[in-house]
């Protein structure tokens, strides 16, 4: 085993300092260590999107950084996105409302890529959207009812900031 | 945890990442935005003995208008360029060839000078610097040196960078309504690696007639491929559709034996590398004011 690299990170608001190992990547970081496991990891070569979460207010597969190259950043995982009551974000209820998930396990990369979406482009158009779901892989949904979901979402954080 | 073990270091200059290169002799790889060499660890086709890191290193993300010319730094993101003002008006291929590649979540990440360093045969970047004439900056041991992209290229994911050098910086030139350009892949899937694309440059002389055309194809060779004689045979011809016809049968009769895989076979990719020339070569001559057809 390599030496343990010290880093700092704040992960849904929360500062966190850890030890690691160079080669852990950000992803096995936050479930393993952090416990936070509603990161979901696919194909784990950047393909699949399913890993995805933010970095630095950026959407970034989790896969294709290692946890010390996220030092120093801020992070937000799905478990970020609803309240810290339990209340469900705009998009997430749009999901549910227009069955935008079947299985689950595909939908926090969905939900991370289209939060970083809908902040730079309140109200983006299908091409919009699909650039940015094309990057997303669902194995059963179809994509019609996720097309739809985001621009329920859209509305929703509209009418939400109006 | 996909990756075998590695060192990890992440210097804050150019200078120090240059002398862990050296130290490790060829056992040390660059770790610029991670969209290519953190798949290749993660599935142990690569096992460095040192990981550099350049995430820390000041001053290689930038885009600067120098001269004429755009200056921008390797550790830029896709996603910096694609959003630059100054890339969108000044150099519209180079921001036709960066929202091609991948999705925003890679471009999140990926970076110039990742992208050229890598070398895929079947980029983006490298056929876009082969068409733009584009020089790249490399720092190493012995101080700086800047090449052609032509001759930065050597073969598959292999570039002339020496084992001690760093690319510092991709240079390419700004363009006017005088220059003509085309960008044009197909892949099985958006944001997949393409089978086959084109990157043209094209300028016209003063009786209308195309001068100085390039063509740079990708995903048909060991790097990106000029077909020569087809641009000797465009040259001093006036724009057409039926000269861009010609010439995207020419590319295809010209190029070597393309690769044959999973994706397309040699013979599909040496038809599909003539009808991207094709394309790109008309929407570069549309550009420049010539009434051709969008089926051209």
């Amino acid at each position: 085993m390599t030496a343990l690299v010290q880093i700092q990170l704040t992960v849904n608001g929360t500062s966190h300092e850890a030890h690691v190992e160079p080669r852990t990547t950000l992803a096995d970081f936050l479930r393993s260590q952090l416990a936070l496991t509603g990161t979901h990891l696919g194909c784990e070569h950047g393909v699949c999107g399913i890993c995805t979460i933010l970095v630095d207010g950026r959407a970034v597969r989790s896969c294709l950084m290692l946890a010390v190259q996220a030092d120093g950043s801020e992070i937000m995982t799905v478990e970020g996105l609803g309240g810290a009551d339990g209340k469900l974000h705009p998009i997430q209820e749009a999901f549910i409302e227009e069955h935008g998930l079947q299985c689950g396990f595909c939908t926090p990369g969905f939900l991370i890529a289209i939060y970083e979406l809908l902040k730079d482009n309140p109200s983006p158009d299908d091409a919009e959207i699909l650039d940015v779901l094309g990057g997303q892989i669902c194995r059963c949904t179809g994509y019609q009812s996720i097309l739809r979901a985001v621009h329920s979402a859209a509305a929703k954080l509209g009418a939400a900031g109006a | 945890m996909k990756p075998a073990p590695f060192e990890y270091l992440a210097p804050t200059s150019v200078g120090e990442a240059i002398a862990a290169l050296q130290e490790f002799d060829g056992e040390a790889k660059i770790l610029a935005g991670g969209q290519s060499l953190m798949p290749m660890l993660n599935m142990r086709l690569a096992r460095p003995g040192l990981v550099v890191d350049l995430r820390r290193v000041a001053d290689l993300d930038y885009i600067d208008e120098r001269g004429g010319r755009l200056a921008i730094g390797a550790m830029t993101t896709k996603r910096t360029v694609e959003r630059s003002a100054a890339v969108q008006t000044g150099q519209p291929l180079l921001h036709a060839a960066t929202v091609s590649i991948g999705h925003p979540q890679i471009r999140n990440r990926g970076t110039v000078g990742g992208s050229m360093a890598q070398a895929d045969p079947a980029a983006e970047y490298p056929a876009m610097a082969v068409a733009l004439q584009a020089t790249l900056k490399v720092v190493g041991p012995g101080g700086e040196r800047t090449l052609d992209a032509e001759d930065f290229f050597v073969t598959y994911l292999t570039t002339a960078l020496e084992p001690g050098e760093v690319l510092t910086e991709l240079n390419v030139p700004v363009f006017d309504t005088k220059n003509g350009w085309g960008f044009s892949e197909i892949a099985r899937r958006h944001g997949d690696f393409a089978m086959a694309g084109a990157a043209v440059t094209l300028t016209l002389d003063d009786s209308g007639c195309c001068a100085e055309p390039r063509i740079a194809l990708f995903g048909v060779g060991a790097t990106p491929v000029r077909p020569r004689t087809t641009e000797d045979s465009i040259r001093g011809q006036r724009p057409s559709e039926a000269l861009c016809q010609a010439a995207g049968k020419q590319v295809s009769e010209e190029i070597d034996e393309p690769l044959s895989d999973v994706h397309a076979s040699a013979d599909y990719r040496r038809n599909l590398a003539g009808v991207m020339a094709r394309r790109a070569l008309a929407d570069a001559m549309r550009r420049l004011g010539a009434d051709i057809a969008s089926t051209a």
